[in-house]
């Protein structure tokens, strides 16, 4: 899978958390620009593990603070 | 200049600050002047009923208990002043051992000075580098703590979603250890686990499974075993984790488990080794309680009536309860919010009742609760008269 393509669905699966309707870039913040709580993290993450196929574990998960680095995670995570 | 490093918790401060500047008591420095019995105190000056304390099975004065401190209090002397796998393990605490053995059916046990570093130690060794923990969200501090001291990664899923527990399990890459822990009694909301579907599932995967049953011993269960023994799966869980600060009356903690390589931890596991064992009166007033709570038949069906009694009639005063119908001795009282919950936090002591209050972040999906915890101790008289308290608090403060 390309990054382009994992960035796409990244992007659909954000929508629904994005209250806000922020824009989003590879330096958005998860917990600064978005404002998520960690209720809403564990929903999002979730979402992301169910539609890759994948788990991201708390360890990963405290290393991703915005879209850029998530969108890479993912890509790193789906490709083993 | 240097920095402060407490800044930190500037908002932590501003927020309480503001929950008293309406002049309230300060629900977190309630001081217990006078303790009259399981269920009674002297709090703040006044006589009030106790129904936040944990104490289920009301062991705390029970006549045997305390002579048996006393008794080791005068042979043993007031503290061991060492590390359990040093100096510190007494008679008493091989006793308090054999007790808990025997109260489970089970092969190995360790006592732990809390039942914190229970879960702290028992989580953080057993589950190493390379390993995965899989856990619920509303896991309680000792466990998310342990997660934390320890090296594997961690993994959790939404609360007792056995499907959400499962995809993550098969997820776990090939020939990775898996620790799943789940609890029996959730404390915030007082459900239980459908320990059951979710321990079937984590064996078919491979995983090992601990539950901390700290909220259910002594009460649930035909033995006072806990939930896995109530759902028939307690064979398949390979540690329990429980405490003695609840149904057993005192402080304490320890694990129960068949695994014939256990008690290596006793080596291994550094909560158990840096920290100095319970002290002797400690120890025998565990033992003495444990023995009696495996006869506690009677006591546990009269804390089931008043749990049944409590639920149904907060239910009908139009509260919101956590569970549809009682599971556990917690009830608890979902409160519109913090302000709220304050206020009606307040008014119960002022009507002569203590209650757990209990806010976010501790709270599953930021709740604030009144949390209630009943006592096989507790007369049919005073959970009436409690249902009383809650009727006038709860119009004064209008909630109901
Ligand atoms: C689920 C759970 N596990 C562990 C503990 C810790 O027990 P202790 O008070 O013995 O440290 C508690 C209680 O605080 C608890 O609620």
């Amino acid at each position: 899978m390309d990054r382009a393509e994992v960035e796409t669905r990244i992007r659909s699966l954000i929508a629904p958390f994005n209250k806000k309707g922020a824009d989003i870039a590879d330096a958005t913040t998860f917990a600064g620009d978005l404002e998520f709580d960690s209720l809403t993290v564990m929903d999002f993450v979730a979402a992301i593990e169910d539609e890759f196929d994948i788990i991201i574990s708390m360890n990963q998960q405290a290393e991703i603070e915005n879209f850029g680095q998530l969108v890479d995670a993912v890509c790193k995570l789906s490709d083993k | 200049m240097t920095g402060d490093l407490f800044s930190k918790f500037d908002d932590i401060i501003a927020l309480r600050q503001s929950l008293l500047a309406g002049g309230g008591e300060d629900p977190f420095s309630l001081v217990m002047e006078k303790v009259l019995s399981p269920t009674r105190a002297i709090c703040n000056g006044r006589d009030t009923i106790l129904l936040g304390t944990y104490n289920y099975m009301g062991m705390t004065f029970d006549p045997d208990v305390i002579q048996a401190g006393k008794d080791a209090l005068d042979n043993y002397g007031a503290g061991t002043t060492g590390s359990r796998v040093l100096n510190g393990t007494y008679q008493g605490h091989k006793e308090c051992e054999e007790a808990l053995k025997e109260f489970y059916g089970m092969d190995h046990a360790m006592v732990f000075s809390t039942g914190y570093q229970a879960n702290l130690g028992i989580i953080s060794t057993v589950a190493g580098k390379g390993d995965y923990i899989v856990l619920d969200i509303d896991s309680h501090a000792s466990i998310w703590d342990g997660c934390a001291l320890g090296n594997a990664e961690v993994v959790p899923f939404k609360h007792n979603d056995i499907d959400a527990m499962e995809k993550r399990l098969k997820r776990i890459p090939e020939g990775a250890g898996k620790l799943v822990v789940l609890e029996g009694v959730y404390s915030m909301l007082g459900d239980i686990a459908p320990l059951k579907e979710m321990i079937a599932v984590a064996k078919a995967n491979g995983a090992m499974v601990l539950v901390d049953e700290a909220h259910s011993m002594g009460f649930i269960g035909e033995h006072g075993r806990g939930v896995a023994e109530a759902q028939g799966v307690l064979e398949d869980v390979d540690f329990v984790i429980g405490t003695f600060s609840k149904s057993v009356g005192t402080v304490g903690g320890f694990c129960v488990s068949n695994h014939p390589k256990f008690e290596v931890l006793r080596l291994v596991c550094r909560p158990y080794v840096f920290t100095a064992s319970l002290p002797p009166s400690v120890v025998a007033t565990a033992a003495t309680s444990i023995r009696k709570l495996m006869h506690g038949g009677e006591k546990r069906a009269h804390l089931w009536e008043n749990s049944r009694t409590l639920h149904g009639g907060l239910k009908q005063l139009g509260f919101q309860l956590g569970t549809d119908a009682p599971q556990s001795a917690i009830i608890a009282v979902i409160m519109p919010d913090l302000q709220k919950g304050a206020a009606m936090w307040e008014a119960l002591l002022k009507e002569g009742l203590y209650v757990n209050l209990a806010r976010p972040p501790a709270t599953p999906a930021n709740m604030t609760l009144l949390r209630c915890s009943l006592c096989a101790e507790h007369s049919a008289e005073q959970v009436q008269t409690i249902l009383g308290m809650f009727e006038r608090a709860g119009k004064a403060v209008g909630i109901i």
